[in-house]
């Protein structure tokens, strides 16, 4: 596992963020219509103005991350985390601000994202992991620790749409926690599998943020953000309301609520 | 571990250099390719079969329609080969085309959740359509030994040149398209409009004399403009051309054609550049908009 442990002594020693979030403001427009017809009576009506309606996720946001951080961003429901955490993937684009990150960025925004259920578990291995960065030697590599690590070594050459959910969960998983980016996006998948197969995920995230992984996690758990992050930082509506230790962070979301 | 040369350094993320970032995603891309095809013949049981059954079907029916009941193959000769090698080249734009265009949305789950070059999506679905290509032109090259196909270096290069002249095309109008097709999902009904009209409007069925004596010359120009035209006239030149009886018979291709074929590659990579553009400018809205 030398991947594990920080490569280059030196990235640490400057110290500088991996990720840099700067004044970051982002906006959703709902549209109401998509058609041409509803567009037309509308406009004529004098109703454009209820044609979209726009709502602020993340409104001023700024925040660094440095290397070996683990990081919990906390918030309710519609808080804005789930959308910074696709800003810094670079799945979206912030509307005014800048986002920058240094390395390769992936992990779980959603488990499973890149699996289909008409391949068999091995193919989707390949597959997952081709999506997550690793090149074709490194899914060599590792792959028969991850099967290993998932427990379905029996149904690996199965199509996947005969997998329980649990089974299909537990292989997505082990394909992103062998992928090793340089940041490691965590959102909202800490409740995987059954209560042993939790416990073994999360053994396997602290030991990677151990060896010295950033991790930026996303969850509503948060006990279970405790055990793993080290800071916390809180949204409320969009803007930044804390950025301390996680217990702090975890009180303040407590005592909002 | 990958990328750890460079990763002290600050980019900003989902920013790619488009096109010019894929052949650095050679593996997934094979893997994506290989899916899509997986995915497509699941549960059939002609499998890959269908590849030649459709076309076959589309011959024999256009060339009792075409060639028996319109007599176009007492003007044209062999029009078997030449029926079927516009056909070849129009089916390979039409799937790609198709493909291309619903890509991004297809890949919906992918686009959203995980950043990739999204050119990946449209690329993948160009090498699944060659992949279909590929038997098709198999075919067509048996049938043209049938009639003594008998090709001279330049027949070959020909066929290169219509294979690169309509798959870039395809792309180009495939990454405009896949884009709409975001924000409105009328794109994919353009596209069948578009298949329909390019059938009829490249000289497929009739010869390109036909269109010559019936349009002004402002028109004909316009006709040959269309790289798929000359992406046509090409297979015919590389497939029916070297057959026995239209070898070396004189006006089997149009006037020069050979200017119209290099201006047809120059407009198709136009079109690639113009269909990147379109597809980079709306390409940070897909995540939400999907």
């Amino acid at each position: 596992m030398a991947a594990l442990s920080p490569a280059d002594p030196a990235d640490f020693a400057e110290d500088q963020p991996v990720v840099e979030v700067h004044d970051v403001d982002k906006v959703f427009t709902l549209r109401h219509t998509r058609s041409i017809k509803e567009y037309l009576v509308w406009r004529l009506r004098g109703r454009k103005g209820e044609l979209s309606e726009t709502f602020k996720a993340l409104d001023g946001v700024s925040l660094e991350i440095r290397p070996g951080e683990s990081v919990g961003l906390l918030g309710l429901n519609g808080s804005g985390t789930s959308t910074l955490l696709k800003l810094i993937s670079g799945v979206m684009q912030p509307d005014s601000g800048e986002v920058l990150v240094a390395g390769r960025v992936a992990g779980l925004i959603e488990v499973g994202a890149g699996f289909h259920p008409d391949l068999t578990g091995r193919e989707n291995v390949f597959l997952n992991g081709a999506i997550l960065g690793m090149s074709e030697a490194q899914i060599q590599r590792d792959f028969d620790d991850i099967v290993a690590f998932s427990e379905i070594a029996r149904f690996i050459d199965t199509e996947v749409k005969f997998y329980s959910s649990g089974m299909f969960l537990r292989l997505a998983f082990s394909v992103a926690v062998y992928s090793e980016p340089d940041i490691f996006l965590v959102d909202e998948i800490l409740a995987v599998g059954d209560e042993p197969f939790q416990a073994k995920c999360l053994a396997r995230i602290r030991e990677l943020h151990e060896g010295g992984q950033t991790l930026v996690v996303v969850s509503h758990d948060l006990d279970k953000v405790k055990e793993i992050c080290d800071r916390g930082v809180v949204l409320d509506h969009g803007h930044l309301a804390m950025d301390g230790t996680i217990n702090e962070a975890v009180c303040h979301l407590r005592e909002a609520r | 571990m990958k990328g750890r040369s460079d990763s002290r350094r600050l980019r900003r993320p989902g920013h790619s250099r488009g096109l010019a970032e894929i052949p650095r995603w050679g593996f997934l891309l094979k893997l994506l390719v290989r899916k899509e095809l997986r995915v497509r013949y699941r549960g059939s049981a002609l499998g890959m079969l269908w590849t030649y059954v459709k076309p076959a079907t589309q011959l024999v029916v256009y060339y009792l329609a075409m060639g028996k009941f319109l007599s176009l193959d007492r003007q044209i000769s062999n029009y078997v080969v030449y029926l079927f090698s516009g056909m070849v080249a129009i089916n390979f734009f039409n799937e790609v085309f198709r493909n291309t265009t619903g890509s991004i949305v297809w890949n919906a789950p992918l686009v959203g959740k995980i950043y990739l070059p999204r050119e990946l999506f449209p690329v993948s679905s160009l090498w699944v359509a060659f992949v279909h290509f590929l038997p098709q032109a198999g075919v067509l090259l048996v049938g043209a030994l049938v009639f003594g196909w008998r090709p001279g270096p330049a027949n070959l290069a020909a066929f290169v040149l219509g294979v690169l002249v309509v798959g870039l095309m395809s792309l180009g109008l495939g990454l405009m398209f896949a884009a709409w097709n975001v924000l409105f999902r009328d794109a994919e009904n353009f596209v069948e409009l578009i298949a329909m009209v390019v059938m009829w409007l490249s000289p497929v069925f009739y010869s390109w004399s036909l269109v010559k004596q019936a349009a002004p010359d402002w028109l004909w120009i316009i006709y040959q403009s269309n790289p798929l035209v000359s992406g046509v006239e090409l297979f015919h030149y590389a497939f029916w051309a070297p057959t026995s009886g239209v070898r070396g018979t004189a006006g089997v291709m149009p006037p020069d054609w050979m200017a119209w074929a290099g201006e047809a590659l120059l407009g198709a990579v136009v079109l690639v550049a113009i269909g990147q553009m379109v597809f980079r400018r709306h390409e940070a809205k897909f995540a939400q908009e999907l």
